[in-house]
């Protein structure tokens, strides 16, 4: 019971706070705090740094809580963000279960949620705003559809799968696919996983590349991420073949080091997974904070395609980013 | 002598379970033992096997040492993603490549250094003191690469992963040495003696005379060396280092490899050569389910399966039942001819 007092007690504190301030400054700057998963890779910082660019862009105080990859420290830092009676609060969620009841206490709190980057498991949708992730299976799409396009609709492809079971893996491979499905001179002859990493990536492109009579069966390679793309192209360079033309590299991520590579000659295509998913989360906050428009409840990040005609501005562009 | 010299029928599983996953490999896949030269370097399915099993196997030589003492060094993967940091960062940062190696050698030596102090001052049972470094240990690697990977472009470094000596990778090479420098300072010395006293009983042979502090310290520093010259290979060879999955769970392959080896987990008699073997038998299992194009949700089947057939065939229970050549030699009898590649027969 006592608790229960507490928390209400302490909403009805912050309510009454932000009505105060609300009347004293109607042009107060907005008021976001971000619960990060972490910075447990390269993307993830990028995301993070991205999303102060892009709060001091529009104006926007961001407070950023890092839970260290602990769900327990990122409801910690929801209900500290409920307490200090934040305007919206951003979860990169680490797990997809376990929301419900701290999310909750930020919906009778009045404070809309957004969630980045991941998707929740719940019953009630009602207890986000919205969510901004990017589509998985259509990057998939997107690198399957690059290739078809440049060799024609036939191509012997190898696939360097990431981690087994993992969801992105899942739906990349899924989104590709489909278009192998839709060309019929389109096939994969090999694929294994590469556990999305550059050393796997290399090791595993190796053995395909002897496999397939020393990688002259092969037209091109897909690598569910781009690292394992920068370890197969160095395996096709060992085996005395020339990658990015002998051999197609098609990868997704958007990571500095492709643009590197692509730059040299050495990648064709990259679909980028943008850093940027707290860019569309402010505009949707904004705009729901003017005219109380309530955004729909996925807002898809684009998945661009970069091949190397821009990879030099683009490397340029992301390397501090990242 | 009371360690028994085992005869050669005692490494036949061992050298068995590898020709015959190599040749389960070649009916998978009939190209796997041709060999040609690529840019001056031996290029084939056999160096594949040879070459990516380097690591595991310089990983397993140090663990063998440590595990002949009755302990067991779990830090190794992440002594590895350490050097390999340290490697990559000096050598973005434009240091010389004796600075780095010496650099990326030395966080090597003071891992183990930490670990041996550990265990062998402290007391600390070996499966906690190295499992402090194995956690802690990726966590300083992140902190000097800064959670990034680094990548670098020097020729000279790249060349400990992907160059080669009179055609052979020097990772290879590199293997090679180790192995023979380690064989050279345990069996032409006392210490591979000392060694297995100390994981015998580590009592009686401190009270034998044995210095049982200092043959712990330098089992868990030569073992630190062997990660560090691991992870500079890995390092090497993809041009980066990736602190948050450079030898990633490799320490377990790495006690497998032993235990394949057939060096017991209690310590005592061990077999360097065959731990290499060990790592080998891995490698090939690894580089076959690459080539044989398995789906890859069956590859750690695959693995344990043949795995769990090498392992019975050393179970001393199961192998009671198997028709052997000979019922084992009384002890202290001359010693049989032994194969001068059979690093585990002299006691």
């Amino acid at each position: 019971m006592s608790r229960k007092w507490v928390i209400s007690a302490a909403t009805a504190a912050a309510a009454l706070f932000i009505g105060l301030g609300a009347v004293q400054a109607a042009d107060k700057k907005l008021v976001v705090g971000f619960s990060q998963i972490g910075s447990e890779s390269g993307w993830r910082a990028a995301e993070t740094k991205t999303a102060k660019a892009e709060a001091d862009k529009r104006g926007i105080d961001l407070k950023i809580s890092d839970a260290q990859q602990k769900q327990e420290n990122q409801i910690k830092a929801v209900r500290s963000f409920v307490a200090q009676g934040v305007d919206a609060i951003f979860i990169a969620p680490v797990v997809a279960t376990g929301w419900d009841s701290v999310l909750k206490e930020a919906k009778e709190a009045k404070i809309p949620v957004v969630l980045l980057d991941r998707q929740i498991e719940t019953k009630d949708q009602s207890l986000y705003m919205t969510a901004v992730t990017s589509d998985t299976v259509h990057e998939g799409r997107v690198a399957g559809e690059w290739l078809a396009k440049q060799t024609g609709g036939k191509c012997a492809v190898v696939e360097l799968q990431g981690t087994v079971g993992s969801s992105p893996a899942i739906n990349r491979k899924k989104g590709f696919d489909e278009i192998v499905a839709k060309n019929p001179g389109m096939k994969i002859i090999r694929t294994q996983s590469g556990d999305f990493t550059r050393a796997k990536g290399k090791e595993v492109m190796e053995s395909f590349i002897k496999a397939e009579n020393g990688g002259k069966g092969i037209c091109a390679v897909y690598a569910h991420n781009d690292d394992m793309a920068v370890g197969a192209i160095q395996a096709i360079k060992e085996a005395g073949l020339k990658p990015g033309k002998d051999i197609l590299v098609v990868s997704i991520d958007g990571v500095p080091d492709i643009f590197k590579a692509m730059a040299e000659g050495e990648a064709n295509a990259t679909v980028e997974l943008t850093p940027n998913m707290a860019g569309p989360a402010y505009d949707a906050l904004i705009a729901f904070k003017k005219d109380g428009k309530a955004p729909p409840k996925w807002i898809q990040t684009e998945s661009a395609l970069f091949t190397p005609d821009t990879a030099k501005a683009e490397y340029e562009r992301r390397k501090d980013a990242y | 002598m009371t360690l028994s010299a085992p005869g050669p029928a005692r490494n036949l599983p061992q050298y068995g379970a590898l020709i015959a996953v190599l040749l389960a490999n070649w009916l998978l896949f009939p190209d796997f033992f041709a060999i040609r030269l690529q840019d001056g370097r031996l290029f084939g399915s056999l160096i594949d096997v040879l070459n990516r099993g380097a690591p595991v196997a310089l990983l397993a030589i140090g663990m063998t040492m440590v595990i002949a003492t009755r302990g067991v060094d779990l830090s190794v993967g992440a002594v590895m993603a350490i050097s390999g940091a340290i490697a990559a960062t000096m050598t973005g940062a434009g240091w010389s490549l004796p600075a780095v190696l010496a650099a990326s050698l030395a966080a090597g030596l003071l891992c183990g250094l930490w670990n041996g102090l550990l265990v062998a001052v402290l007391r600390i049972q070996p499966i906690i003191a190295t499992l402090i470094l194995m956690v802690a240990g990726r966590g300083i690697a992140q902190l000097v690469t800064e959670g990034q990977i680094v990548t670098f472009t020097s020729p000279s470094l790249a060349f400990i992963g992907s160059g080669s000596f009179l055609t052979v990778p020097m990772p290879v090479v590199l293997t090679i040495v180790a192995l023979a420098v380690t064989a050279l300072l345990v069996r032409a010395t006392a210490l591979g003696l000392m060694i297995e006293a100390v994981g015998v009983n580590r009592l009686s042979s401190a009270g034998a005379g044995v210095n049982t502090p200092v043959v712990l310290v330098a089992v868990y520093v030569w073992c630190g060396l062997c990660a560090a010259v691991a992870g500079l290979i890995v390092t090497a060879d993809i041009r980066g280092a990736d602190a948050n999955n450079a030898g990633l769970w490799l320490e377990l392959d790495a006690i497998l490899a032993v235990v394949v080896g057939g060096t017991s987990l209690l310590g005592g008699r061990f077999g360097l050569v065959l731990s290499v073997v060990g790592a080998l038998i891995i490698q090939s299992m690894n580089t076959g389910i690459l080539l044989s194009g398995f789906k890859p949700e069956f590859n750690l089947i695959v693995k344990a399966g043949v795995l769990l057939v090498v392992l019975l065939l050393q179970s001393p229970a199961l192998t009671l039942f198997l028709p052997r050549p000979k019922a084992a030699r009384p002890i202290g009898t001359v010693k049989p001819p032994v194969a001068p590649t059979s690093g585990g027969a002299k006691p």
